[in-house]
């Protein structure tokens, strides 16, 4: 265990270090400018102070964003409109719906592919290319198209959520269930197993691990198609539209906040993931 | 060198750290190899027969005893290009032609252009494989590619080679084609042969001594001088000489509760 | 219902009925782009008439016929909106980003120390919405290409990092050994080792990484772009709801994106000729 905690811990230091120097350096221009205007000249130690506490800096200090975040995330009401809680949910709710439909939508069209060929030859090559093209610039379309006949809210961005974490789940699992080996689907055959049998029995249990590795790579799609979803609406709820709006107003903070608050999101989703990978596959007694 | 021992042990320890504690490998393994012998080593698994093969190449080292390759110690003798290794799998790069593959070691070893393409096609001549320079790893069955690495071992002027279970992947009648052209080989090019193996006729067929091991503690239990003639057709596996050492070598695996 | 309707729904029978023959027939091997042409085919055939059929404005869901058209008629703005956002901020994003990921796994490699603490780091940065830098990087680049360049850099660079780290741990033991026993120098054993088995895992992060250019390319738009880009086009237009503008672009883009993957899918199978997958041994 200490040989991978103390690297990253060191690397993380490493990183923090890095940052707290580029924001003086990113910051200081607006702080010299302001000096010159005061007719002050600036030690170094009040340039530090000042590029970390400016209130637009050019690159926020962590501890700036860190108070920003304990801020709205603690001391707001969870329904005001400046709680990233609140935000946070709106983009959770759809992450979490969409994600759950194209599973569903996924694993039955996987399904599908596996067991018809005509399925197979026809949909899945679709499948394939589909990772080549930048689906997500739809979504600007589906959300206004939606909204036009009156779908809005929470499920445009459901949709957008749910055919970005479709395409790695009918991947993953294509490739999963079609994972056993020629040998042992024929000794499956010998016994006279059903092809329903052969599926509970056989490539079920062995399209786990790929099924957590495209549930992972979905749910991240999924918060990614959330966040995009939120910025055509005139962003007004959510972590895109906190962004979207922070941009617009110059509040960097609140963009740098927002964006933790996404990636602590996605991180801690991720990991939900794989922590119940870790005990399915204990219970199941197969190496991740 | 005139030294005669080309490779010498004197009560040579090996303990291994694992997550399970330490396994000894090797505990007080004493040997000595002159030039020119064809040496096996044989025994079951965890005997430290290839740990022993892997501290002569300079692969592991002892934690106590002395162990000199051609007078000097295996790390040196290594980089005066004394050895060439062949292992169980063939190894050659697929993305490599068979040229290529066998050029490898000289190209590493800074050898220039021109001789490199000398060298490589007298060892491939030796090994009956010249006419497939340019095929690749995946065209050509498991012996040819155990023969490519053969050659590849041959092929920078080594004087001892080196041999772990090389033959251990392919079926019997393959085995005892390539141990037929081992030896005419060996006569050809006078190199001090250490060969690592699983099986006893084959031990038995190729060797001029032959070191049985036993595990736990990896150690040598017994070292039998073969008296077979120099000149080996296969058939001499039925000979009464060849059976009688070949029993010897089970008495010894017996005795280091190999079959247990 | 009308009777184009009726038709295009008997064609997409029909063609389905076909793809389930081609699938039983032996002829396979020869014919295997029929079935997903003839399923697109038969699809697109439907949405033509869906859109009369089901009294559906235009303006919400254009008909393939009107997008093509536009297509047709748009070629110089659909060009200089590819070479905006593909050229200028995929495409460098991409070999700026790849470039760097590259020579830090390089640089990784050498020192085990740094690959333990970085190789978790990168896996967590390469989960995270990355997308969200843009707002930020439009700051401080501005809204010209730069700033979508920058993006791109970015979402690529940990994917690109984790895979090429990946790789480079890829050879086997036995090989390593063989390079021990020649007494290579590090240098050595990576140039003609190390970089040859870690090209797979390389180049599975290359086409991840051309997908993510793209795409962060496109939504770095969203959030802030000079008057053109594939991405400014499309939330302008969608504005506008001038649907079909939209559809062209994207059509655009999915042919850039589906080309840039196959021109790496066809280096692929150059220098890596010599991998399993690419001899088609059957899996």
């Amino acid at each position: 265990m200490n040989k991978t905690i103390f690297p990253i811990a060191v690397i993380s230091v490493c990183i923090l270090i890095v940052w707290y120097v580029f924001s003086i350096i990113l910051n200081s221009s607006w702080a010299f400018d302001k000096a010159e205007r005061n007719k002050v000249q600036l030690t170094f130690i009040e340039l530090v102070d000042d590029t970390w506490s400016q209130k637009k800096p050019k690159l926020p200090a962590p501890h700036q964003v860190g108070q920003e975040m304990w801020k709205t995330i603690f001391y707001k009401k969870v329904t005001s409109k400046r709680s990233l809680v609140y935000h946070g949910w709106i983009t959770l709710s759809a992450t979490l719906s969409g994600f759950l439909l194209g599973t569903i939508l996924g694993i039955c069209l996987a399904l599908a592919i596996v067991h018809d060929k005509a399925t197979d030859l026809s949909v899945m090559p679709w499948i394939i290319t589909s990772q080549t093209i930048p689906i997500l610039a739809l979504a600007p379309m589906i959300i206004v198209v939606l909204s036009s006949i009156g779908f809005t809210g929470l499920m445009p961005k459901a949709v957008i959520s749910m055919y970005l974490s479709f395409f790695p789940i009918v991947v993953g699992m294509v490739k999963g269930l079609r994972s056993p080996d020629l040998l042992e689907i024929d000794q499956m055959k010998t016994w006279s197993a059903s092809r329903l049998q052969i599926l509970l029995k056989l490539r079920f249990p062995k399209s786990i691990p790929y099924l957590f590795t495209s549930l992972k790579l979905g749910m991240a799609a999924s918060l990614v198609g959330a966040i995009v979803g939120e910025l055509p609406s005139g962003a007004i709820a959510g972590l895109g539209a906190r962004m979207l709006s922070g941009s617009y107003y110059g509040q960097t903070i609140q963009i740098w906040s927002a964006l933790f608050t996404a990636a602590i999101l996605a991180a801690s989703l991720v990991g939900l993931i794989g922590a119940i990978q870790t005990l399915v596959s204990k219970r199941m007694m197969v190496s991740q | 060198m005139n030294d005669p021992k080309i490779i010498m042990a004197q009560d040579v320890n090996l303990v291994f750290e694992t997550g399970d504690g330490p396994v000894v490998a090797l505990k007080d393994v004493s040997l000595d190899i002159k030039k020119g012998e064809f040496v096996s080593f044989i025994g079951p698994s965890g005997c430290g027969k290839t740990t022993l093969l892997r501290a002569i190449a300079a692969l592991e080292k002892p934690n106590s005893g002395a162990l000199t390759v051609n007078g000097m110690s295996p790390e040196e003798a290594r980089q005066q290009r004394a050895y060439g290794y062949v292992f169980q799998a063939a190894g050659l790069y697929p993305w490599r032609s068979i040229a290529k593959n066998v050029r490898l070691p000289l190209e590493v070893m800074g050898f220039e252009k021109s001789e490199m393409a000398v060298r490589v096609k007298k060892v491939l001549d030796l090994v009956d494989l010249s006419g497939f320079e340019n095929k690749y790893p995946w065209q050509l069955s498991g012996g040819m590619q155990q023969r490519v690495s053969i050659a590849r071992a041959l092929c920078f002027d080594a004087n001892i080679l080196l041999m772990d279970e090389p033959f251990g992947a392919l079926d019997e009648i393959v085995r005892d084609y390539l141990n037929e052209q081992l030896l005419k080989l060996w006569h050809s090019t006078n190199k001090t042969i250490c060969f690592v193996t699983h099986s006893i006729p084959e031990a038995v067929y190729l060797s001029t001594k032959i070191v049985v091991m036993s595990p736990r503690p990896g150690r040598i239990i017994d070292i039998i001088e073969s008296d077979l003639p120099n000149e080996r057709p296969l058939e001499i596996r039925d000979t009464k000489k060849f059976i009688n050492i070949a029993q010897r070598v089970r008495e010894g695996l017996k005795a280091g509760h190999s079959y247990e | 219902m009308s009777l184009f309707f009726i038709l295009s729904l008997g064609v997409w029978i029909f063609a389905w009925i076909l793809n389930i023959a081609i699938a039983k027939s032996k002829f396979l091997k020869i014919k295997k782009a029929i079935p997903p042409l003839l399923f697109g085919g038969s699809l697109l055939l439907i949405w033509e008439a869906s859109i009369g059929a089901f009294d559906i404005s235009p303006v919400i869901l254009p008909p393939p016929s009107l997008v093509f058209i536009k297509l047709i008629n748009s070629t110089s703005i659909l060009w200089g909106d590819f070479v905006q956002t593909f050229v200028k901020g995929a495409l460098t994003g991409y070999i700026f980003g790849c470039s760097a990921a590259f020579a830090v796994a390089i640089l990784v490699d050498r020192f085990k120390f740094l690959e333990r603490g970085l190789l978790p780091v990168g896996n967590f940065m390469a989960a995270l919405p990355i997308i969200g830098t843009a707002p930020i990087l439009v700051r401080w680049f501005g809204f010209g290409w730069e700033s979508k360049s920058a993006v791109v850099t970015v979402m690529v660079f940990f994917p690109m990092l984790i895979n090429t780290i990946q790789g480079l741990q890829m050879s086997d033991r036995i090989h390593r050994d063989l390079m021990q026993t020649y007494n290579a120098t590090p240098a050595q054993t990576l140039i003609k080792l190390r970089l040859a088995t870690a090209m797979p895992f390389i180049f599975n992060g290359l086409k991840i990484c051309s997908t993510l250019a793209l795409i962060g390319a496109i939504v770095a738009e969203f959030f802030g772009s000079p008057i053109k880009g594939i991405g400014f086009r499309i939330s302008t237009e969608v504005g506008r709801f001038a649907l079909d503008m939209v559809w062209a672009e994207i059509t655009i883009a999915a042919i850039a994106g589906s080309l840039f993957y196959g021109g790496i899918v066809l280096v692929e199978k150059v220098v890596t000729f010599w991998h399993p997958s690419q001899r088609g041994r059957a899996y």
